[in-house]
């Protein structure tokens, strides 16, 4: 969709590893959250609801035993510098869940799943040492253990089959930008504009990837509407409207120069892509939120007929998204199954509900043009989108 | 003269008087036992009987503390003749006048005069209190040159050099029938049928001189103008305007606000006045809604609690954006409160005045939802196109789009027996 991503919006799928190493670490016994955080105590209190007040200098927790299951520590920094909040396993070094980046005066939750066993506590006052420990004991409340032994060997392995993916779809896209790039220079219109959609599919299916670096994006995927005024137009979209001026009111199409100029940037940029996305690491979180943020793209884009202005090849972007976020979702499939196998269905059903509406607009190889879609059909794919959308973004947080 | 005195009475009095017409006493605030002559406790008045005075330096309904409801129309003149401009021009100065302080719009009334003649006020404002309304007017552009290039009422000679429709910003998908105008009214009153009732008698008193071209209603003031009120949530949950102008920082309003003497030397009949734009800002709340806290926090560089920046404090702490954290600033690069900040513009500040708007659903299902978004700025060449084109690249643009865009000229208050913008026309 819109495409424009400035550098701080990566925290949805941040890619230099150095910010999401902790994470890494935080996955493998399983911090994961449950909206059925066991209310306990005839007293109507929460054991499993803790506070923990932290300052530059001490680190005070509620309680110092709790109840296995959803545990909740409700982290105040009282102090005057950065805090941060670590449970930790008996030995002291594996992180069994984290919360960082608390700002003098503010407050966050750490939602963590615990098993029966001996544990530390820690704050990290100004994020740097040791931090302030204390021990703490969860004892066995009965309720069932969701953490599996498994757990790390899966992560690796959703982590891997998401790199391997992204790589395959990089190398994909070089090809058919550049085989793009040649006919369109060539002038052989009407084989660009049959390859045009099919190129693309590779970029929309990890879009979310692809947009993560925030100089790239707008140089290969800016649409019109969201030039700045005198700001140059290149990349994909450019060149789309020089292809299918028939909507532009007036249009002067680009001579042969402006042509090679358009395209052979388009390859370049192409080239920058692959050269980054060569050696590039994933996190389950990323995977999900990747998920997610693909269907965001064809709620926002898509579905709305606005990504292809001009070549009215969107089904073929929406296909792609949903490819894409597919993809994820089956990575982390076997995390989610064993953690909430109710959203796991859910999740895929509505899947299938989208991809059966999709496969009803199939034309040839591939999809009707936007145009062709009635009223209905487009609401329809909407309430569809908006169907899936929901339980997809609860994937994260039930995986990490 | 029994009519005069009716009207000085007031609404409110209109219907006491008429109780046995109505037949019932209807719950009315305040007054009413005053004008029916019965004795009582004296009444705390309530906010609903709050009046702003109409007249003053500066049009009301700018640095009033920002009422609840709004409703603001736009108009295009459909006269060529300058005489039938200032007439409308006078006659719309007395009927807000008028209603403003919980009057009729005509001095008859609603429920009087002559029983073959539909009433000079359309009536649904009877009983309610007057609800803090104010009413300011704006000249547009096209005003001044129109879309053919025509000095329909020789002023041009008087534009100000900033008065410009807004160029093209990223993401704008503007919609011609939600963009523009030559005239502009802002209703605010903290009851949505008195803005809604200003409006709609204006309206009627400039058919045949000028037509509605587009108009939005808007609830939940979404910025506060004054220290005395609360901040209040837009539609993604958060508190919007903490960093707003508020009408008791004086110097600051004069700076930012207030258009200066000798600031534009052909359009010195602006001084004391400002200049308006508005947006019409379709959030995608749906998509929004999906967002992980984390994700919402960090787009907009605040808690969604308190308000606080992420660099810690409390809601009016200051924003520390150097402070780093464990993956970068606390408070994103591209976060909305970064971006817009004043420390990142050049000091530049706007007096915001949005409100939220609902209005139903998309023909896709979808929440046709947003933020009105109005501020008021000595000169929108340094205080609004600059930050503008910063903010559609934000993090929090991504979810949403601009559909409506205009910009007028808000002319100085008037004393009595003034018209609103008369300065522009001697």
């Amino acid at each position: 969709m819109i495409t424009f991503r400035t550098p701080g919006r990566l925290t949805r799928f941040r890619l230099p590893l150095a910010a999401t190493a902790i994470t890494l670490l935080a996955l493998p016994l399983a911090a994961c959250t449950d909206n059925n955080a066991g209310r306990s105590a005839d007293d109507g209190s929460d054991a499993r609801a803790l506070s923990v007040q932290a300052n530059d200098d001490a680190c005070t927790i509620s309680a110092a035993t709790a109840p296995s299951g959803t545990l909740r520590f409700s982290v105040k920094n009282d102090g005057g510098k950065i805090n941060e909040f670590y449970l930790l396993g008996s030995d002291g070094l594996r992180i069994i869940g984290e919360v960082e980046n608390i700002g003098p005066g503010l407050t966050r939750d750490l939602v963590v799943s615990a098993t029966p066993g001996k544990y530390f506590t820690a704050c990290k006052p100004g994020m740097v040492g040791d931090g302030i420990r204390a021990e703490f004991t969860v004892s066995d409340s009965g309720q069932p253990s969701q953490a599996t032994a498994d757990d790390r060997q899966l992560v690796d392995q959703a982590n891997q089959q998401y790199a391997a993916y992204v790589k395959d779809q990089t190398e994909q896209l070089v090809t058919a930008t550049e085989k793009f790039a040649a006919l369109y220079t060539a002038g052989k219109d009407d084989q660009a504009r049959a390859l045009y959609p099919k190129a693309r599919v590779h970029w929309e299916r990890i879009e979310p990837v692809a947009e993560s670096f925030g100089d790239l994006d707008p140089k290969m995927d800016l649409r019109q509407a969201d030039l700045e005024q005198g700001q140059k137009w290149t990349g994909w979209h450019r060149i789309e409207k020089d292809l299918w001026p028939e909507r532009a009111k007036r249009y002067r199409p680009l001579t042969a120069a402006q042509c090679k100029a358009y395209a052979d940037d388009l390859v370049a940029n192409t080239h920058t892509l692959y050269d980054r996305t060569r050696k590039i690491n994933f996190t389950v979180d990323q995977i999900g939120n990747g998920a997610k943020g693909l269907m965001d793209e064809v709620a926002t884009g898509k579905v709305t007929g606005e990504e292809e202005y001009w070549s009215r090849t969107d089904l073929w972007d929406f296909q792609a998204n949903v490819d894409g976020a597919k993809v994820a979702f089956e990575g982390l499939r076997p995390i989610l199954k064993s953690r909430d196998p109710q959203l796991d269905a859910q999740i895929d059903d509505r899947f299938a509900a989208l991809q059966k509406l999709l496969d009803q607009q199939r034309s040839g190889d591939g999809f009707v043009s936007y145009d062709e879609l009635s009223q209905s059909q487009v609401k329809q794919l909407s309430d569809a989108v908006n169907a899936l959308s929901e339980p997809l973004s609860k994937l994260t947080a039930a995986v990490v | 003269m029994a009519r005069e005195k009716e009207s000085v009475v007031g609404r409110r009095g209109l219907l006491a008087a008429g109780a046995g017409i109505a037949g019932v006493g209807i719950g009315m605030a305040g007054g009413t036992a005053i004008a029916a002559g019965r004795e009582q406790e004296p009444q705390q008045p309530t906010p609903g009987d709050r009046t702003y005075p109409f007249h003053g330096e500066h049009q009301a309904g700018i640095v009033t503390p920002a009422q609840d409801r709004l409703h603001f129309a736009a108009f295009d003149v459909t006269t060529a003749s300058r005489t039938e401009l200032i007439a409308l021009l006078q006659a719309w100065t007395l009927a807000a006048a008028r209603m403003t302080q919980g009057q009729g719009a005509g001095s008859i009334g609603a429920t009087s005069g002559d029983y073959d003649a539909p009433p000079d006020d359309t009536g649904e404002a009877i009983g309610l209190p007057p609800s803090g309304l104010t009413i300011t007017f704006g000249f547009g552009p096209s005003l001044f040159l129109d879309d053919r290039g025509r000095d329909r009422f020789k002023i041009n000679k008087r534009r100000p050099v900033a008065l410009q429709r807004l160029p093209h910003f990223p993401g704008d998908q503007l919609v011609a029938e939600q963009s523009d105008g030559d005239l502009c009214i802002q209703a605010c009153a903290d009851d949505p049928q008195v803005a809604v009732h200003a409006i709609r008698n204006l309206a009627r008193i400039g058919f045949g001189t000028v037509a509605l071209r587009w108009s939005q209603l808007g609830f939940g003031r979404t910025s506060s103008t004054s220290t005395s009120q609360q901040t209040p949530r837009n539609l993604f949950g958060f508190k919007d305007g903490t960093a707003n102008l508020k009408a008791e920082h004086r110097q600051d309003v004069d700076d930012h606000v207030w258009v200066r003497r000798g600031a534009d030397p052909r359009a010195n009949w602006l001084a004391g006045g400002s200049y308006l734009i508005t947006r019409k800002i379709n959030m995608s709340v749906e998509t929004w809604d999906r967002q992980s806290l984390r994700e919402q926090e960090t787009v907009i560089g605040r808690t969604k609690a308190e308000g606080a920046p992420l660099s810690g404090g409390t809601e009016f702490s200051r924003p520390d954006f150097e402070l780093k954290g464990r993956s970068g600033p606390m408070i994103a690069t591209d976060s909305h409160v970064r971006v817009a900040h004043p420390s990142q513009n050049n000091g530049a500040q706007m007096l915001r005045r949005g409100y939220n708007f609902f209005d139903g659903s998309t023909r896709l299902g979808r929440m046709d939802a947003g933020l009105f978004f109005m501020a008021y700025v000595t000169d929108p060449r340094t205080h609004y196109i600059p930050i503008q084109n910063k903010v559609a690249r934000d993090a929090m643009a991504e979810y949403l789009q601009h559909t409506g865009s205009a910009i007028f000229a808000i002319p100085p208050g008037t004393q009595p027996g003034q018209y609103v913008g008369q300065s522009l026309f001697t």
